[in-house]
């Protein structure tokens, strides 16, 4: 099993708060991913649930077990770690088979273990070497053995695919999901990249500032984001958000609309404006449009759109999709 | 970054080592700045003023406290102005000389040249020759009035031997460290060149800057850093120089100040004086490391 | 640097790098030379330079005359038992400092390395009556724990910043695993910095090696290391200018050797990690 709680956890680092405490409650089995932009307390929540950090106030449970004076070998995680943290001087099967010899495993019962992990990971034909001699993604599957290996509660992901190529990004994503399956165990993910967030996660949790700003799956938070921050923070290219006079006319302090939602029409419309720019990316096309009184807007047209800069266009907003937002920045519903 | 539990095992983990420093450093400190008020002498017949003793330290007429007396002689003896004044002049001499030559071979040694390794070696091999012998090699194998080579290459000249330990031992002393201390300052200095950014070079080749304008512009600004490190660094060992004059024998003459306070304790068994002379010498370090510390401080921020 | 450098200004640049490079090394080429001569053709002038009988005649007359082995037992157990304390001592702290820093490491740090800029003077007398009344005056183990402790700063200093180094994520990847700190230590950690460790020992054997200020005030002839048997030497004997070749090239041999190795090292440890 491995559902976790966190009940009010706050942590301080001297005088600078970095989360000023936050209650989440994470199932068994789900894969939940913390995302936000640099610097917004998610690595400290995921080393906060690992033991890595003390805890300024609150409660971490797992299983219901208050965890929080617990060491991180005694909690029954695992973790992998941005830049992987694979032992240079220790080959791959020792990398993987370290934690099983750490806690007293016969030799034959971890050789068993190892072998099953490799073998799942692909991982077979470089168990001898060490972990300079490989590759990005091997290396990233070692972490990721390493850590199978020991059948914990909850996965912990920190940021694993940072520091791999566009390609193999997509790759190791897909796989990681297929384990999360195969494992059948809690998977925590931390990432700044909306992108993976959206494509992995069963919930996701959007933190700024060290706060959580919403929970929701990834559909709930694209539909109806709670506040501005999630709105721009969710969905690429972003939100456009349109202030001044167009918002007051819809009763709001800021209006959104994502491009997606914006349609080009031949006259008329809810705005006009003019081509500034038209980014081509073979299925879809994004113009910048400089839209008068509503700003620039951004607008996603499917397939290849052909129109020049300078020429005017016409943009009709679909009225359901249109985000309204307070002068808080929460929605207003 | 780390949790109560490893932070409270590191403190025991630091625990012997900084205990250790502390005794090392405030005992003997300590001590000395004690004796340098005592009238404190070895050969007194009957040393009631000894460390064995403390109770007779404290006795009613307090004869064994000298007050200030010890800091007036060693202050007024003549051999403290010569002293300092050795002291200070084999500092600055030291350090113009291996400032400069190391950084005219360290720049010398960056350019492309053939065995630049080989050249690398034979430059910085002095650095490792322990300070006793250097001291007898320079003073009899090259600086001996008869047999010595410098005396064999002058008089090739026509120049006439020189007994450079004779006549003129300070300039002897301060030629044989230089010779142990270049090395280092042009192993300093050569290690801080190569780690110039070479995009950096090829940004103001770009630029078109003139080889003496590049050197001007960006050598030196980058060396300000190394070099000021070497001459605290030096300036912290050369106060301290003591084998090269005691293993030579010019500490009549070219003695400094660490040489003088051997010389009132081990010598003539004068333990107050001495302590004197070793507090002098603490404030003199002291003033040298302050300037050090701020340099090493500010980079342990970056 | 991709263009090519002009043949002449690299050949000049050559010639003038092993001119200065010949004329720095000369003393000591000159020392061994001299080590391999005879009395007689060691004082010669003009001196002989390659063409002379060779003769290995002094290294057995250092050995029988003045004990050389002895001395240079004493100087390796010198540097080697003040290097292995003072290590033992020195990676737990600097372990604590590098992945456990408090809000007052820098400090700590800063003050570490404060007690190495206490002149030795000031500390002469004091140590030498305590020496005195305690027996350790020429003995070994009080001379190591000098040296050890003239060296601490210096060792901790060397492998905080090799331990800095290491990525944190690494020791927090054993915790997770199950490592206890001491097996964290010794599984994880030291494995990890074997080449900063085994530097800081090389750095470390050559100070030790050479210090003389406290092998010439605190030992005589029981503990005496070669700084003392080279000094002993500038008396009568020194006029023995083979002989005294002789020892010191044995004297100087094994610490060229190991410095040359550690040239890189050496700029950091001495410098505090201020040059890299």
């Amino acid at each position: 099993m491995g559902a976790i709680t966190l009940r009010n956890v706050s942590k301080a680092f001297g005088d600078a708060v970095i989360i000023p405490g936050a209650d989440l409650e994470i199932a068994h089995g789900e894969f939940v991913v913390f995302v936000g932009p640099s610097g917004c307390g998610k690595s400290t929540l995921l080393r906060l649930i690992a033991g890595l950090e003390d805890l300024t106030s609150g409660q971490i449970l797992i299983d219901g077990e208050d965890v929080s004076g617990v060491p991180p070998a005694r909690r029954g995680l695992a973790m992998v770690f941005q830049s992987y943290a694979l032992y240079p001087h220790m080959s791959v099967r020792n990398n993987i088979a370290f934690g099983l010899r750490m806690a007293g495993m016969p030799k034959e019962e971890i050789d068993a273990k190892v072998a099953r992990a490799a073998l799942t990971l692909n991982l077979t034909d470089c168990l001898e070497r060490k972990p300079r001699q490989l590759s990005g993604g091997q290396r990233q599957r070692v972490a990721i053995g390493r850590a199978i290996v020991r059948q914990p509660k909850c996965f912990l992901f920190d940021e694993p695919l940072s520091n791999l190529d566009a390609a193999l990004r997509v790759n190791m994503r897909i796989e990681i999901m297929q384990l999360h399956r195969q494992l059948d165990a809690t998977m925590i993910y931390v990432t700044h990249d909306q992108v993976e967030a959206m494509t992995m996660a069963d919930r996701i949790v959007v933190l700024n500032k060290g706060v959580i700003e919403q929970v929701g799956s990834p559909l709930e938070l694209y539909n109806t984001p709670n506040s501005l921050f999630v709105a721009g923070f969710i969905g690429s290219p972003k939100m456009n958000f349109i202030s001044g006079p167009f918002a007051a006319r819809h009763n709001a302090a800021t209006t959104g609309i994502r491009p997606e939602h914006i349609a080009l029409t031949g006259a008329g419309g809810d705005v006009q404006g003019a081509i500034m720019l038209t980014e081509h990316l073979g299925a879809d096309s994004f113009l910048h449009i400089d839209a008068g009184e509503a700003g620039r807007l951004t607008v996603r047209a499917p397939g290849e759109y052909g129109g020049k800069p300078g020429d005017a266009v016409a943009l009709r907003f679909d009225a359901a999709r249109l985000h309204r937002f307070d002068s808080q920045g929460k929605v207003i519903v | 970054m780390a949790t109560q539990q490893t932070r409270s095992i590191g403190r025991i983990a630091v625990a012997p080592s900084v205990l250790a420093l502390f005794l090392w450093m405030i005992v003997p400190l300590a001590m000395t700045v004690w004796f340098s008020f005592l009238r404190y002498n070895l050969l007194d017949p009957n040393p009631a003023c000894s460390l064995m003793t403390p109770g007779a330290l404290l006795d009613a007429a307090n004869r064994c406290m000298a007050g200030a007396a010890n800091y007036y002689y060693f202050l007024t003896d003549p051999a403290f102005f010569k002293a300092m004044r050795n002291s200070l002049l084999l500092v600055f001499w030291v350090l113009v000389i291996s400032v400069a030559g190391g950084t005219l071979l360290a720049l010398l040694l960056d350019q492309a040249i053939y065995g630049r390794n080989a050249v690398r070696l034979m430059v910085i091999a002095p650095f490792f020759v322990m300070p006793t012998v250097s001291a007898l090699v320079w003073k009899n194998m090259m600086m001996h009035p008869v047999q010595g080579f410098l005396a064999w290459i002058t008089k090739s000249l026509g120049l006439g031997a020189i007994d450079w330990f004779a006549h003129y031992p300070m300039t002897a002393i301060v030629i044989m460290v230089s010779w142990q201390w270049m090395p280092f300052a042009t192993l300093i200095i050569l290690t801080a060149l190569q780690s110039f950014d070479e995009e950096q070079k090829e940004a103001a080749q770009m630029d078109g800057a003139p080889p003496l304008s590049f050197f001007w512009y960006m050598i030196v600004p980058h060396l300000a850093r190394p070099v000021t490190v070497v001459i605290l660094i030096e300036t912290i060992f050369l106060l301290n120089i003591f084998a090269e004059i005691y293993v030579t024998g010019s500490g009549g003459r070219a003695g400094n100040l660490p040489f003088l306070v051997y010389h009132y304790g081990l010598l003539s068994n004068d333990i107050g004086g001495a302590s004197a002379g070793g507090v002098i010498a603490v404030i003199l370090a002291n003033i040298a490391a302050f300037f050090l510390m701020r340099m090493i401080g500010k980079n342990l921020e970056a | 640097m991709a263009r090519a450098v002009p043949l002449r200004r690299k050949l000049i640049f050559t010639g003038l790098a092993w001119g200065c490079g010949f004329v720095i090394f000369f003393p000591i080429l000159w020392t061994i030379l001299t080590s391999f001569k005879t009395e007689g053709e060691a004082v010669a002038i003009p001196p002989t330079f390659l063409f002379f009988d060779w003769t290995l005649e002094n290294y057995g007359v250092v050995q029988e005359r003045s004990d050389y082995l002895k001395f240079a037992s004493n100087s390796v157990i010198l540097a080697l038992g003040s290097t292995l304390i003072g290590l033992l001592i020195a990676v737990p702290a600097a372990w604590a400092m590098a992945f456990a820093p408090g809000r007052r490491t820098k400090d700590l740090l800063m003050w570490m390395l404060s007690t190495k800029m206490m002149p030795p003077v000031g500390a002469l007398i004091p140590l030498y009556l305590i020496f005195r009344d305690l027996k350790l005056l020429d003995s070994h183990i009080g001379i190591i724990m000098v040296l050890m402790l003239l060296n601490l700063p210096i060792i901790i200093w060397m492998l905080y910043t090799y331990f800095r180094e290491i990525p944190g994520e690494i020791l927090e990847a054993s915790r997770m695993d199950g490592a206890s700190i001491g097996k964290e230590l010794i599984y994880v950690l030291a494995p990890m910095a074997v080449p900063g460790i085994a530097s800081t020992v090389l750095l470390n054997i050559i100070l030790a090696w050479n210090e003389a200020f406290w092998t010439l005030t605190l030992t005589t002839r029981n503990a005496a290391p070669l700084t003392q048997f080279i000094a002993s030497y500038s008396s009568p004997e020194g006029l023995f200018w083979a002989k005294l070749s002789a020892a010191s090239t044995m004297a100087i041999a094994p610490i060229l050797v190991l410095g040359w190795f550690a040239q890189k090292q050496l700029v950091r440890g001495l410098t505090f990690g201020a040059v890299k």
